[in-house]
């Protein structure tokens, strides 16, 4: 087995290595102070290809592949998981699923917008009432002549109140089951469409997260996305795709914890030594990095498999499951390394403790992913 | 219109500089980067190219891994590039380096209508000779530290930096032009030209292809043709932490004026 990337996959770290330290580990801190949109940011991330990576050249984008896609979010998550986590939903669960499900027309239509036109886009599926229980959503949309109406909501939509364009999953049918369940490609202005409440959360206060809300909301038909009924196959999928970007986040703000720690505890000296002389912290900063190895494996395997055109469900869910416990371990391990000043906003380690919490919540959670893992296990 | 950069791979002195046993720097053993000034001079050229269309074509001289350097230009636009490798040509001083890039340079090229840019100095031997030396062995007209750059036809209008101010010049093409880093700010490699990188035209110029050239003669290029010898290298002595005084001016004017009285200077 080759472990060795590419000569592109290398130059691709490189180059988001580098804008990562000059772009955004510049503004992380103050992103995460402010709760604002790093908007400069993702538009110079437009013009270097990294939002839209995958989508192909014909319709704007890179014609890049999962595995350039996740090292370019773990890299900008090593500084700022905000910015990763919009990328990772731009990428991973708006582009990919018209990319793959999209009509002729659809792609056309929209891929340019979400690549050189610098629209963002989302992904619309939680509800209150259906978080993992994905397929008990509420949100109805019923096909009238020439359009479908959409009534409903969706809630902690990442992206949401920033993003111009939005995979919408609705029952079109609440008589069966999943099987009632539609995609549609929903765009900001049409009629009916809103923006509902912003949420205020504990960490990831760059990553805009927003209810939405459809009250009578036309949507043509020919943007409904696959065929009718076909929407919770393509919602799963999806999200096979959207846990590597996650898995690489996590991956990301492991790394970058890890990096600090190593940091801070050669230069801070007690008892006439610099902590990482001890032995106590050799072990933690050990098993820090034998993680941070393993999730790399895990998930540079689960986006080979996606581009290999192999089945990589599982694949994806242990790289999310270990990648993002990994995260919050390493965070939490490497802000007890600073002491009370790790508590404090003068460093970064409290802001990637609360940033790495929702990467074991979101896109399934930690048990959801063991209860991926284990049904594919053939119990 | 063509253009032609002359780049260089240098030592990356954030690292640990070692030095062979003539003097000369031992660049295997050290992490390489690009020389930052010639980043300035591609970033120049692919100014051009975006607004003018023409062609951009980086040149090095440097063991055969220089060609990384080159795909990553190539990754930031660059159309082609030429690597001049040769073991006649290593340990060659900024004349014998000129004489060599010059021969390249001229075997591929020069129009009237082209540019040739050059970072103003390179980090590692910080001379400012290679660009001057290259135009000229070619015989172009040279302006040297170039701040600013408008084209208009065959005429080029820069700003030259100077210490204490700086002059506008008139240049008419083929010309060449060394780029100090207030010229611009150079862009990041890109997904696209990533990609594409790979599959981009790369000439290998060896000893064998400039052999027959009239400014390559052994007894000019290389170590023994270079009439530079180096006596010594040494890493010079870290200076201590310096002091930052804070506060208004009076209060810093105190500050000052206490620690020259310490130190008995005053």
């Amino acid at each position: 087995m080759d472990f060795n990337l590419s000569k592109q996959h290398q130059m691709i770290r490189k180059m988001m290595a580098s804008f990562t330290e000059n772009e955004i580990k510049p503004i992380a801190a103050e992103t995460d102070r402010t709760c604002e949109f790093p908007r400069e940011n993702i538009e110079k991330l437009f013009d270097l290809g990294v939002m839209g990576i995958c989508v192909p050249q014909q319709y704007g984008g890179s014609g890049s592949d999962a595995l350039a896609s996740a090292i370019c979010v773990e890299e900008i998550s090593k500084q700022c998981a905000s910015t990763g986590d919009i990328v990772a939903t731009h990428n991973g669960l708006c582009c990919d699923p018209i990319i793959n499900y999209g009509t002729e027309e659809q792609k056309a239509k929209y891929l340019p917008m979400l690549t050189t036109g610098h629209k963002v886009g989302a992904f619309a599926l939680t509800e209150p009432n259906a978080g993992s229980d994905a397929s008990k959503g509420q949100t109805e949309a019923r096909l009238e002549g020439d359009h479908y109406v959409m009534n409903g909501s969706k809630i902690f939509i990442t992206n949401g109140y920033v993003a111009e364009v939005f995979v919408v999953f609705a029952m079109t049918d609440k008589s069966k089951g999943t099987k009632g369940i539609s995609a549609f490609i929903v765009e900001k202005d049409f009629p009916g469409f809103s923006i509902g409440k912003h949420e205020e959360k504990m960490g990831l206060h760059g990553s805009p997260t927003a209810e939405i809300v459809f009250q009578d909301c036309i949507v043509p038909k020919e943007n409904l996305l696959g065929k009718e009924g076909r929407g919770f196959p393509i919602a799963m999928a999806t999200l096979d795709g959207g846990r590597i970007g996650i898995a690489a986040q996590g991956l990301g703000l492991a790394e970058g914890a890890l990096a600090e720690a190593i940091a801070y505890t050669k230069g801070r000296v007690q008892f006439g030594k610099p902590i990482s002389k001890f032995q106590n912290t050799q072990f933690t900063l050990a098993d820090m990095e034998l993680g941070c190895e393993a999730g790399r494996l895990l998930m540079y395997q689960a986006a080979m498999a996606k581009d290999a055109g192999k089945r990589y469900t599982k694949e994806a869910a242990m790289a999310k499951l270990f990648c993002t416990e990994h995260a919050m371990k390493t965070t939490t391990k490497a802000l007890q390394m600073f002491g009370g000043y790790g508590y404090t906003k003068d460093y970064p380690m409290e802001r990637m403790m609360r940033d790495a919490k929702i990467t074991e919540i979101y896109e399934g959670t930690s048990e959801v992913q063991r209860i991926v893992i284990s049904a594919n296990m053939g119990l | 219109m063509k253009i032609i950069v002359t780049v260089k791979q240098v030592p990356d002195t954030s690292g640990k500089v070692a030095v062979n046993a003539d003097g000369t720097l031992d660049r295997a053993s050290m992490q390489t980067i690009i020389n930052p000034d010639d980043l300035n001079a591609v970033e120049a050229a692919l100014q051009l190219k975006d607004e003018l269309g023409c062609k951009v074509i980086a040149f090095t001289m440097g063991p055969p891994p220089a060609e990384g350097m080159l795909r990553e230009l190539m990754a930031m636009g660059v159309d082609e590039g030429v690597l001049i490798t040769a073991r006649e040509f290593g340990g060659s001083d900024t004349y014998a380096t000129s004489q060599i890039i010059a021969a390249a340079i001229d075997t591929y090229g020069v129009d009237q209508d082209d540019i040739v840019f050059s970072g103003r100095q390179a980090i590692d031997g910080d001379t400012a000779q290679v660009g001057p030396q290259l135009a000229e062995k070619l015989g172009l007209e040279q302006v040297s530290y170039v701040g600013a750059i408008e084209k208009d036809g065959d005429t080029i209008k820069v700003r030259r930096m100077l210490e204490d101010g700086y002059m506008t010049i008139k240049v008419k093409t083929p010309c060449l032009l060394t780029c100090v880093k207030e010229l611009n700010t150079p862009r990041y490699m890109n997904i696209r030209d990533i990609l594409s990188a790979y599959d981009k035209p790369l000439q290998v110029m060896t000893y064998e292809t400039l052999k027959n050239h009239p400014l390559i003669d052994k007894t000019t290029i290389g170590l023994t043709g270079s009439p530079t010898n180096i006596f010594k290298s040494f890493t010079p002595p870290q200076k201590g932490v310096g002091t930052m005084l804070t506060g208004d001016s009076k209060s810093v004017a105190t500050q000052v004026a206490d620690v020259l009285a310490k130190k008995h200077i005053i």
